[in-house]
């Protein structure tokens, strides 16, 4: 059979795997009746409908003819491999990993981590350049964040700090 | 008249030397995110919410309607010089507008957008301020059934006018549902869908997801495509304000569109978007006059018209919202989110049990929409400069404010780690042309939806005819599902396409 629109025909498929997988969760709450509903009746109502909005956005894919089969393209897997791993690794700097014996570093060793993966993501990378926008970011969220609004952030490693 | 006494009530709230610092620090801030390439009015607001976090609820709210008044010009501004429209409602203004910066008159059409969103600012103030008390009584005369099908009207009126396939938009809704169904259940205490993890049984906040998918999801798309060359007019704002016969086109544009969007922004859903295309037909419709530049080649109707009927309809959806707290688009829903952080429930008791912060927060907008003119356009050389700052060195500052502001929002390393999660989620929306704004309003609805369903069948004993036999929930739905049969006709469904081809 031929896909005649990839993006539709995956998304599809992406609704009914999350609708039943919702509705299949909810049966494990009780589900009660249309009078007395459970905490299982509302998301198995929509984990069901949205499973039968899935198939028929899927079965359109497979028979309306789109121009260009409408293709997904190409995944930017660098830019998002970069992008969420200096997230995860600021959220490990910032606040530790107990669990893994890992210590909270604290703010400003975790914006320059995050700054020097993040930029790794775009098509150019100069050391100089991401030190010089890391200094500024740090010291402005500083600014902002610790001394303007107060927030409680650890801003330096706790063995430095205390 | 109560009108006036109630506007000045809100006024001496909003007039103290504090809360005017923080409309237009929030303005500023606003702007300044919101020109940004790449970043449209969702994302800016999600990202600046955590800087109101430590604020008094109205000084909080205040600077979020700056902040929401700014973005929104910040996306007019990149709609105009770089045709990079930040959101939906602007589309149509990037159409004429970029072909008016191109012909070197990028000036004037930035004023036209500002003084026209000013004069509908102003306008729909004034109809927010005169519709909200008999509103609020009908919201009294809403039982459960009703705001049910009230819901099931704006969430279908927030997609009609999406982008894309009405199917996939109505798919994102109903996933948005559910992933509020995340956490534990008001009525049975059940933690649902919750692992065994402590942090979801409060469910997944709508902050996370916002930033997830708008500002993580959307910087990888844009850098997957990056050596995309942009046209910007830098050097060519030179004289700002419109000339005499500017003025004569353009205001009697500002009065229609201001009208259409302040009529169509108060129904639930239809907002700000619908306004500024339905605008933008009619001005096209209308004769040209003799030297006028025809549409889509810069004329200026095709910016004062729809930018005004968009501002007088984002500030008229807040009826909805403060009146029966239900956000018509995803900018509200954040504003729900940023209000329930405050402790305030919206929806008709505001108005009876905190006056001060309800009519302090109609206007503070009035507020955020003068200082736009006032200290904004003198300002434009600012953020036209900003405009070319290389992505190179935003986008890490992008990251690094989504994760500070989700960390701060409840000092806690799990929100970091979902963050993270829903940025790849949202890369796959996005490439799978799946809208999220519709997502998002999902999510702040569920439970509501769930809460009230659950009670329209308790009252009717499970009989779901209960949804049509009242006469206000049957009209409501009736509404919606007019609304899905004007889309789906062929001759509207054309023009919806065409709307949104980009060339």
């Amino acid at each position: 059979m031929h896909i005649k629109s990839q993006k539709d025909f995956f998304a599809g498929l992406l609704y009914i795997v999350i609708g039943i997988g919702f509705a299949i969760g909810a049966s494990n709450y009780s589900v009660g009746d249309a009078a007395r509903m459970g905490p299982g009746y509302f998301p198995l109502l929509l984990g069901v409908l949205l499973a039968i909005i899935g198939a028929v956005v899927a079965f359109r894919a497979l028979v309306i003819e789109t121009p260009d089969g409408d293709p997904v393209g190409p995944w930017a897997w660098k830019p998002l491999a970069y992008i969420i791993l200096a997230n995860f690794l600021f959220g490990i700097l910032l606040g530790g990993m107990p669990s893994l014996g890992i210590p909270a570093m604290g703010l400003i060793v975790a914006i320059f981590a995050l700054v020097i993966v993040a930029a790794r993501a775009g098509t150019e990378f100069k050391w100089s350049e991401v030190i010089i926008l890391s200094v500024v970011l740090a010291v402005g969220s500083w600014i902002t964040f610790v001394w303007g609004l107060n927030l409680t952030l650890q801003v330096w490693p706790s063995f430095i700090s205390g | 008249m109560d009108l006036l006494e109630h506007l000045s009530l809100g006024f001496g709230v909003a007039f103290t030397m504090q809360n005017l610092l923080y409309a237009l620090i929030g303005c500023l801030l606003g702007t300044l995110i919101g020109v940004l390439p790449g970043v449209g009015p969702v994302a800016t607001i999600a990202m600046l919410l955590p800087a109101t976090y430590a604020l008094p609820p109205v000084a909080a709210l205040i600077m979020l309607a700056g902040i929401y008044y700014g973005a929104q010009y910040g996306g007019s501004t990149t709609a105009i010089l770089v045709n990079l429209p930040g959101e939906a409602s602007s589309v149509v203004t990037a159409i004429d507008g970029y072909q008016m910066a191109r012909q070197g008159r990028a000036g004037p059409a930035l004023a036209v957008a500002a003084i026209g969103s000013f004069f509908a600012g102003c306008f729909g103030t004034l109809v927010l301020a005169a519709f909200a008390i008999p509103l609020t009584e009908v919201a009294f005369a809403f039982g459960p059934a009703e705001y049910f099908s009230l819901m099931v009207l704006g969430l279908l009126g927030a997609v009609v006018m999406a982008s894309g396939s009405l199917l996939k938009a109505i798919g994102m809704i109903v996933l948005g549902l559910l992933i509020g169904m995340v956490g534990t259940d008001v009525n049975s205490g059940v933690a649902r869908y919750s692992f065994d993890i402590p942090e979801l049984t409060d469910g997944i906040g709508f902050i996370v997801v916002a930033m997830g998918v708008f500002g993580y999801g959307e910087i990888i798309a844009n850098l997957s495509h990056s050596d995309e060359k942009r046209e910007i007019f830098v050097n060519k704002v030179t004289h700002l304000y419109p000339s005499k016969e500017d003025w004569k086109l353009m205001m009697p544009a500002v009065l229609r569109g201001t009208a259409l969007g302040s009529a169509l922004g108060i129904l639930p859903g239809g907002g700000a978007t619908l306004s500024a295309f339905a605008s933008y037909t009619i001005e096209k419709k209308m004769r040209l006059k003799g030297g006028e530049a025809p549409f889509g080649k810069g004329n200026i109707r095709g910016v004062a018209g729809p930018e005004s009927a968009n501002n007088a309809g984002s500030q008229t959806s807040f009826i909805p919202l403060l009146t029966l707290g239900i956000p018509p688009n995803a900018v509200m829903a954040l504003m729900v989110g940023a209000m329930t952080i405050h402790n305030i429930q919206p929806g008709p008791q505001v108005m009876t049990s905190n006056p001060d912060l309800f009519w302090g927060l109609i206007a503070s907008m009035w507020i955020g929409n003068a200082m736009l003119v006032i200290l904004n356009l003198p300002l434009i050389g600012i953020w036209i400069k900003l405009l070319t700052v290389p992505y190179r060195w935003l986008f890490p500052a992008i990251v690094l404010f989504c994760a500070i502001g989700v960390y701060t929002t409840n000092n806690n390393t799990f929100d970091v780690w979902m963050v993270g999660w829903f940025g790849v989620i949202g890369y796959i929306f996005i490439k799978l042309g799946m809208e999220p704004a519709p997502l998002l309003l999902g999510l702040v609805l569920g439970q509501m939806m769930e809460e009230n369903l659950r009670r329209a069948l308790l009252l009717s004993r499970g009989d779901w005819s209960v949804l049509v036999t009242r006469p206000l929930s049957a009209t409501l739905l009736a509404m919606a599902a007019a609304l899905l049969v004007i889309v789906l006709l062929p001759a509207v469904k054309k023009g919806r396409q065409e709307a949104f081809v980009e060339d």
